[in-house]
């Protein structure tokens, strides 16, 4: 199916199971402990051995020596895998740095040995034996040193990485007000709960991989490509994941190396990355630094607007996109925005929640703040005044496909009770505490891709969905079965939902926040070829025919879905396609951030008081899921804005502070009530669903809320996150 | 983790001989941080020998009014013990102030005078280390040491003594009681049990291979208004910055005890002699020879702010 026409009226629109907060199908099972993740797969695969990973000693140079011998001659030891015994490794296609490092090292704690061994304990100890001698070279490991060497990255996603519209030198230099800054964002790890974690089982020269996975597809593909096997002799399944936040949308080194130590030691293998292995092994989201201009009449209206970027990756690697909002956000006739990337030789950069959004807005919305401030604005009226219903760079002729902005901010404000702000910072005392409030627009592109289902009904009318879309902990099962019930008009109770397996259907799968609406609507797609048989077999007209109460209808007829499909059932498969209404309309979600804080006035902690939000996604398809993706979201924000940052070490190139007691996150502790508001909204031109993402737009801006409030509570502007007491000391004494 | 035997000690004594007749032997407690030292190898005893059944676990009153703690009452336990609350809040308010309830439900008072440094390059093995392996330098001095010591560092060594509970042990002058492999019972002073890194960061207290601790005793109670203050990266859950337990009496005089700052839980008898002069004072007394790094200065203005707050608050209470 291919949707390249705004949506009509369809049958979503009954909104008799889409849009209620339903709880998640699969909410007892994972609270009980009875969903099965990767790791604990010793049902499909008894008898595996367990791998445990040696990751590099150094940044970047060579493995000048392997001594095996200790190792190898350790208690229950039964293999290990190294780059001079794996055979040819090509690197996939998503991946910056090669997942099984030797004889080069590209970054600090790549793997360069599995040691598989009868117990985890085993495998453990004798990886402590492989003696490794390392030929170190100098890297380049200081961001803020090396931004001055960045070039222009590749495209990403089909976006450039310079835009520009007007003239913006010309207008900022004339503008009555004009704000520039410059914001730092560090490296930030993804921190989900369970950790990379695979089971690799060989049958022949089949491998099928029990493993931890957002995008089942791409991987697929990199598995065959890294170990040049035919994608069909590669299984992936991926049923149950705890959290990722971008963390596993690629291959990563406890799948390949799985599959490795389980060819060479023939019996399955289970390889998990220990916690403090994570944030130098896997990927993480680049540090930035930021450069924001504005120029703007004395109203706050903008007539310039500059964003630029610089970030660092390992060669081949990508940009952080942080200017990307810039170029929709607000008007402004003259604007620009430029990435810059530069080559460090830190671990992988790539995604993280949100990418680009997440910390552009820190710097964006600061920028606003300190522009309202400037001119005296409201910070709400002020992005009222510079909101504008086109793509700012392309024009009118290309129109949001539907953009509540403002009626986020009013809507947030008024619950908020941000008209009991002082603007004046400082003012507000409440013990031995200044308390103030901050806001921040959010915003987050909208993706949708390509995405496929296969649905069955049989002879009891139990439905059945089959897709490789992942559920990370976001509420897909949920949706899904929500769809499915309403296209056949069934009660939810008789869905069944399978998914994170390749044998079935290629979704969209789990990333950018294009999961939910379109899977949901690869749903559709499938479900739509499903009434269509359906009809045929009751010989009804399909357009004319209603699905209702586990029947089809047609005038005053109707038949039983459950006899249609007869003892054999009925299936249907199909996906979703998009034209060009992405390129015709600018689509993005939107919202808006508040925030209360309290500062410490003698220690300068600082301590959240309230988060409320509103937030204008399309349709929302379970109100209670989408929630908790906002308020998980807006927790990670704050953590953002308050304590997340990977500490890099330029003398060795490695993050240091890499394990959970070290690298901090909010507690429950830091986080108070959240008020979670959406919008009504339906988007037609997103899917047949009219729904848009939600999972990544709450991260965006919460951040710059938190800091905006700081600044409106203690007078004290912080533009090096995390905003932590020790700055907040050193720019209260200076 | 490297293999290791394990044996539950029947008695006091025999556990402190099997100690120190196994060379590599250590006590287990809680195990909340042993363990996790043993499963990244920057432990590697070869024989643990279990405490945790020898009937350590007892609140009693001394005969001179004071308290003896087992050296295996659970954080959880102590901080809630209705004697403890009430004439020896500051105690109560440390504890709870470390690590999560479900920590505290393991942590013991002996394990949690022990626990380890939470310097992080002592904890990656690749690092150089010199308190984890002596002699290989000092990682964290010209690296990240924000959380690091300022007070009692050495050129070997700057890192700080994490305990929460050991400030208020501090503060309290609680003697640590230990039994050695000959029987031997002796009573530390808390002022005497750690030592400063100098040349050797890797020796940490007085205690002799094998010499167990059985119970810490307090003094009787002085009275006076107990507080613990500590400053952290987030609300919950995390090491101090910068701690501070204080006892303001009814005299104007008062003491501090600090944690986060000082390579052990740091008083000084000239911190305790400004106490009269107020906050102030009171700072440059206890910081006269801090040593600071870029990352950790900030510690120094902090330490000034939290007395402040903290007699600001007194004389709002008085
Ligand atoms: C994530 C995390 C956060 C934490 N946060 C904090 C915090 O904020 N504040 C804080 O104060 N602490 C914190 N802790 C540390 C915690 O308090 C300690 O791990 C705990 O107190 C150790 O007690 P244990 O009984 O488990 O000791 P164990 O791990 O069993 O032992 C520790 C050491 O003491 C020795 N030992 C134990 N008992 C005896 C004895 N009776 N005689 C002689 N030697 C003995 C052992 O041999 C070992 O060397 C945290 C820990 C973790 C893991
Ligand atoms: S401060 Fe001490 S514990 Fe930390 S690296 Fe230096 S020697 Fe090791």
């Amino acid at each position: 199916m291919k949707f390249d026409t705004p949506a009509k009226a369809n049958p979503i629109d009954k909104g008799r199971v889409v849009g209620i907060p339903h709880d998640r199908i699969d909410g007892a099972a994972k609270v009980t402990g009875t969903a099965p993740y990767a790791y604990e797969r010793h049902d499909a695969a008894p008898n595996a051995a367990y791998g445990w990973i040696v990751g590099s000693a150094i940044a970047k140079g060579r493995i000048a020596a392997m001594d095996l011998r200790a190792a190898e001659a350790a208690p229950g030891v039964l293999g290990i895998v190294t780059h001079a015994n794996a055979g040819k490794l090509t690197k996939g296609n998503m991946n910056t740095a090669h997942l099984l490092g030797g004889p080069q090292i590209e970054h600090f704690e790549q793997a360069v040995a599995l040691v598989v061994a009868d117990t985890l304990e085993n495998a453990r100890a004798a990886a402590a034996l492989v003696h490794i001698d390392y030929t170190p070279e100098s890297g380049k490991f200081d961001l803020a040193a090396e931004a001055i060497r960045g070039v222009v990255p590749p495209d990403s996603f089909g976006t450039p990485a310079d835009t520009s519209a007007g003239d913006f030198d010309g207008a900022f230099s004339r503008a009555a007000v004009k704000l520039e800054q410059r914001y730092t964002t560090p490296d930030h790890s993804h921190a989900m709960m369970e950790p990379h974690a695979s089971i690799a089982a060989w049958n022949g020269d089949k491998l099928t991989l029990w493993t931890s996975n957002q995008m089942i597809a791409w991987t697929v593909g990199d598995v065959a490509r890294t170990l040049g096997i035919p994608k069909a002799n590669v299984r992936l399944i991926s049923p149950y994941i705890g959290g990722g936040f971008g963390a596993k949308l690629f291959l990563r080194a406890d799948a390949l190396l799985a599959a490795l130590g389980a060819r060479q030691v023939g019996r399955p293998v289970k390889v998990a990355l220990a916690r403090p292995q994570i944030p130098n092994n896997t990927t993480h989201r680049p540090a930035t630094i930021q450069r924001i201009r504005i120029g703007a009449d004395r109203d706050g209206v903008i007539d310039a607007i500059a964003h630029e970027v610089w970030s660092g990756d390992l060669p081949g690697g990508s940009a952080e996109t942080a200017a990307a909002q810039t170029r929709l956000l607000y008007r402004g006739a003259n604007r620009m925005t430029a990435h810059r990337l530069t080559t460090l030789n830190l671990p992988e950069g790539n995604a993280m929640r949100a990418p680009g959004e997440a910390v552009g807005l820190l710097a964006l919305e600061v920028a606003m703040d300190e522009l309202a401030e400037m001119c005296g604005v409201d910070p709400v009226e002020l992005r009222i005044r510079n909101d504008v219903q086109f793509d700012p760079e392309a024009g009118p002729q290309r129109p949001f496909s539907s953009r509540k902005l403002v009626e986020c901010l009013r809507a947030g404000a008024d619950r908020f009770g941000w008209n009991r702000r002082i603007p004046k910072p400082g003012q507000v005392r409440d013990g031995r505490w200044l308390v103030g409030m901050g806001m921040a627009s959010a915003f987050r592109n909208n993706l949708a891709g390509k995405s496929g289902a296969r649905i069955g009904i049989d002879a009891q009318g139990r439905v059945v969905v089959e897709t490789d879309m992942t559920d990370i902990g976001t509420g897909s099962y949920t949706i899904i079965a929500q769809t499915a019930a309403e296209m056949l008009g069934v009660p939810l109770e008789q869905v069944t939902v399978r998914l994170g397996d390749s044998r079935f259907p290629v979704s969209a799968g789990s990333g950018g926040q294009w999961g939910a609406n379109s899977s949901t609507a690869g749903v559709y797609a499938a479900a739509m070829a499903l009434r269509a048989k359906l009809a045929e077999a009751a010989g009804y007209p399909v357009d004319a025919a209603g699905f209702e109460d586990g029947l089809i209808r047609n005038g005053n007829e109707s038949r039983k879905l459950a006899a249609l499909a007869g003892d054999t059932g009925l299936w249907a498969e199909d996906s979703m396609e998009y034209g060009d209404l992405d390129k015709r309309y600018a689509q993005a979600t939107f919202g808006a951030h508040f925030c209360e804080v309290g500062v410490d006035t003698d220690t300068a902690e600082v301590r959240i008081r309230r988060m409320g939000g509103a937030f204008a996604a399309g349709r929302i398809l379970n109100p209670k899921s989408a929630r908790s993706q906002v308020i998980g979201a807006m927790t990670m924000g704050a953590g953002a804005a308050l304590m997340e940052a990977l500490d890099v070490d330029t003398r060795f190139g490695f993050f240091v502070n890499h394990d959970m007691a070290e690298y901090l996150v909010p507690v429950h502790a830091d986080i108070p009530q959240q008020d979670v508001l959406f919008i009504d909204e339906l988007d037609d031109k997103s899917s047949p669903m009219k729904a848009k993402g939600v999972g990544e737009l709450g991260i965006c801006g919460a951040g710059a809320a938190v800091a905006n409030a700081i600044y409106n509570a203690a007078g004290l502007r912080v533009r090096d996150y995390p905003i932590t007491i020790d700055k907040l000391l050193r720019a209260q004494m200076a | 983790m490297k293999s290791f035997t394990y044996e539950r000690a029947a008695s006091v004594e025999a556990a402190a001989k099997a100690a120190a007749s196994v060379q590599g032997a250590r006590f287990i407690a809680g195990g909340t941080n042993l363990i996790d030292l043993m499963k990244l190898q920057i432990e590697t005893p070869t024989h643990l020998v279990d405490v945790n059944h020898l009937g350590l676990d007892r609140i009693e009153r001394t005969t001179e009014g004071g308290l003896r703690i087992g050296a295996l009452v659970r954080n959880t336990d102590l901080a809630a013990d209705k004697t403890v609350r009430r004439d020896y809040a500051v105690l109560s308010r440390a504890l709870v102030a470390g690590a999560s309830g479900q920590l505290r439900n393991k942590a013991t008072t002996g394990g949690n005078l022990l626990q380890r440094t939470r310097c992080p390059y002592f904890y990656d093995t690749r690092m150089p280390c010199n308190k984890r392996k002596p002699g290989t330098g000092c990682g964290a001095m010209e690296g990240m040491s924000r959380s690091l010591a300022i007070l009692g560092v050495s050129d070997a060594c700057i890192a700080q003594h994490p305990s929460d509970m050991a400030v208020a042990m501090r503060l309290l002058d609680a003697q640590v009681d230990t039994m050695d492999a000959d029987g031997v019972a002796r009573s530390i002073p808390i002022a005497d049990f750690y030592l400063l890194p100098g040349d050797t960061p890797n020796r940490e207290t007085v205690l002799k291979q094998g010499e167990l601790i059985t119970s810490v005793t307090l003094p009787k109670p002085v009275g006076g208004t107990h507080v613990y203050r500590k400053v952290r990266d987030r609300a919950s859950y995390a090491f101090a910055l910068v701690s501070v337990g204080a006892i303001f009496g009814e005299d104007g005089t008062a003491r501090f005890a600090f944690g986060g700052i000082g390579a052990r839980p740091w008083r000084t008898q000239a911190a305790d002699a400004a106490a009269p002069h107020g906050a102030r004072a009171v700072t440059d007394a206890v910081l006269a020879d801090a040593r600071t790094t870029p990352h950790n200065d900030f510690k120094k203005p902090l330490v000034e702010r939290i007395l402040a707050s903290l007699y600001r608050q007194q004389e709002e209470r008085a």
